[in-house]
């Protein structure tokens, strides 16, 4: 492996995990979650994380989103090495580099969509009218140009996630990671947010998806399997292009 | 994020729980609005005494006799024996014994029936001498007071207290009428201002004569030198406790008795002033205490209704923090949103105070005056309690780990 890309290397990878694993220890009891994970992610690349319950891609994704850190080995995201920093520089990290689509949306009930959306740019000290500007852009591109003001108890579960993919778009972050985004739709809405992420593929975005339907797992460009805490080589796990 | 973000947050939370952070805000509030009151009703009534002291006349002193004890060993009380003399007035005046006192007024007091025409009030008549005007702090509606060539002369004439004067003249002017006193006709020649009426005397019914008319023409007992009451002026506030003791020293050495034997006690102003405000301060400081606890339980409340929060909002907190929100940012809005809660209910209860403040006086007959620097000290101790209250469950929500944050349903 070749020493650390320039962050600005386009051809670099946007993530790289080598030989990350994760010991939760609850007491005496010690459960590795991970078990030597190496992965890369492209700059532009659309990747499914796919397993069943229980098989670490929780961890996986808890780590790839800096929302915790691996227990031994490295990973790199957009070019700095994020496996030994500080909670607060993650927090800088997360704020970013990573915009976060949970499957309970995770939505404020009491602002309205703009507010919402606007949130991430909050913590990165960005100015009132900019915020409100970038933040009503970003709501248009998801097509909810109309809905600024509504508040999520107003709007449907579908437009609601895509509230949520408009705050994860706000910042312009390098990778865009999605938990089960679709866990909580039905079958129209989850079309919906599958059809928008793949034209945020087309655009260039980098999107990280992780969920345990193959349907979902489809829309990607590649899927990574995981079981067991461990990428599963039995698979294919690149260039599974169904698109 | 800065402070005027966090504060927008903040009012945003509290707004958004509009019921229950009234309620919050309510124990608070009553908890000023107690305080203030309390401390007002202290200072009003601490302002009043001092008033109605004052009026008696300032920088005084008063001489009043020890007591008799007679053969059977019966002892009366203080101002039961007659040993001031006017000896003692005269050497008490003088500068080179007492050079702090500025004015001696001695005075000699019996009930007298007076007579004007057909008309008859009993009252008090004071034999006095000029100087008691000013040492006593009163002035005179009309007419003069008498002399000092009419107290040398015992002349016939009588300044009247507005009571005195109307319960025997009616509408009429008294100014130059004649007054008739145990069988001599004396003439009105002022009549004094109201001075209005403490607890024990009434100020405004008394006849003043000189203190030589009073004891050649009035008294009815042989000793012409004796008297009742020396009031003595010091020179200025300061110097009240200069004069005390020279009054001490100047009257065991013409008594020729030591301060263990002493026949006469000196009271003044200060000490009733000290005693009255004494025992007001005693109360306001209980009541204070009392409404200082009201306080503390709405403080209490803050800090429940903050810990509430906290446990109700871990998925925000756990979203804040995925967003880029550092535990310090955290931290900093629940310490603000606590101390708004703090804030607004003081600011709401130093304007139920003031309401209280114009209210309460007509139901107590009370004044009620509440300082200005309590009103920014309540203020204070709002934000300090709200901050105080803040503190424990910010720092519950700052070291919350996004993930599990997030995870709770």
């Amino acid at each position: 492996m070749s020493a650390l890309p320039l962050p600005g290397d386009p051809t670099s990878p946007i993530l790289r995990l080598v030989n990350v694993s994760k010991v939760y220890s609850t007491g005496s009891v010690e459960v590795e979650a991970l078990h030597g994970v190496s992965m890369e992610v492209a700059r532009g690349e659309y990747v499914a994380i796919m397993g069943p319950s229980g098989s670490g891609k929780s961890t996986l994704m808890h780590i790839v989103g800096c929302l915790d850190v691996p227990t031994t080995g490295s990973y790199d995201l957009a070019g700095e090495d994020v496996s030994t920093m500080s909670e607060d520089a993650l927090a800088v990290v997360r704020n970013r580099q990573i915009g976060f689509v949970f499957q309970q949306f995770n939505l404020l009930a009491s602002l309205p969509a703009w507010r919402n959306v606007e949130l991430p740019l909050c913590y990165s000290g960005v100015g009132r009218a900019e915020r409100k500007e970038r933040a009503v852009k970003a709501l248009a591109r998801v097509g909810l140009g109309d809905r600024v003001d509504h508040r999520p108890g107003e709007l449907s579960g579908g437009q609601q996630q895509r509230v949520a993919v408009a705050r994860a778009l706000v910042t312009d972050p390098a990778l865009i990671l999605a938990d089960e985004p679709t866990g909580n739709l039905d079958s129209h809405s989850t079309a919906d947010v599958l059809r928008l992420f793949a034209e945020l593929h087309d655009q260039g975005r980098t999107i990280v998806l992780i969920t345990h339907e193959h349907d979902v797992a489809q829309s990607a460009q590649r899927i990574v399997r995981i079981l067991d805490g461990q990428i599963d080589s039995a698979l294919p796990s690149s260039l599974t292009s169904v698109r | 994020m800065n402070w005027g973000e966090t504060i927008r947050t903040a009012l945003e939370a509290i707004r958004s729980r509009r019921m229950r952070s009234s309620l919050t805000m309510l124990g608070i509030l009553i908890g000023i609005a107690a305080v203030m009151l309390t401390v007002g009703l202290g200072q009003g009534a601490q302002a009043q005494v001092r008033s109605q002291i004052n009026q008696l006349g300032s920088n005084l002193l008063i001489v009043s006799p020890g007591s008799t004890t007679t053969s059977s060993g019966v002892r009366g009380g203080r101002g039961s024996a007659s040993t001031l003399t006017t000896r003692d007035a005269t050497a008490l005046a003088s500068p080179v014994v007492a050079p702090d006192i500025a004015k001696v007024a001695p005075v000699v007091t019996g009930s007298q029936s007076l007579t004007a025409g057909t008309t008859n009030w009993t009252t008090t008549v004071v034999g006095t001498t000029p100087d008691w005007l000013p040492v006593r702090a009163r002035s005179l509606a009309e007419g003069r007071f008498f002399n000092t060539a009419e107290l040398n002369d015992a002349a016939p004439v009588t300044v009247l207290g507005s009571t005195t004067a109307s319960q025997l003249f009616g509408g009429r002017d008294p100014l130059g009428q004649s007054v008739n006193i145990n069988g001599t006709a004396m003439t009105v020649i002022g009549i004094l201002n109201t001075a209005g009426s403490s607890t024990t005397t009434d100020d405004d019914d008394q006849a003043l004569v000189p203190q030589t008319t009073y004891s050649s023409r009035v008294a009815s007992s042989g000793n012409a030198a004796g008297i009742s009451t020396l009031y003595i002026q010091a020179s200025s506030t300061d110097s009240l406790s200069a004069a005390y003791q020279e009054a001490t020293n100047a009257l065991l050495s013409t008594h020729g008795v030591t301060a263990a034997a002493a026949d006469f006690s000196i009271s003044s102003q200060q000490s009733l002033l000290t005693t009255a405000t004494a025992t007001d301060k005693t109360l306001t400081v209980l009541l204070a205490g009392i409404a200082a606890i009201s306080l503390l339980v709405g403080g209490i409340g803050v800090m429940n209704i903050m810990l509430v929060s906290v446990t109700e909002r871990i998925r925000e907190i756990g979203l804040r923090k995925a967003l880029g929100a550092t535990p310090r940012i955290v931290r900093r809005q629940f310490l603000v949103e606590a101390s708004t809660l703090g804030l607004c209910g003081g600011v709401l209860g130093i304007a139920l105070g003031m309401v209280g403040a114009q209210v309460l006086p007509h139901f107590l007959n009370q004044p009620v005056t509440i300082p200005p620097v309590a009103g920014i000290g309540a203020l204070g101790v709002a934000l300090i309690i709200g901050i105080v209250a803040g503190v424990y469950p910010a720092s519950r929500a700052a070291p919350l780990a996004p993930i599990d944050a997030l995870r709770s349903e």
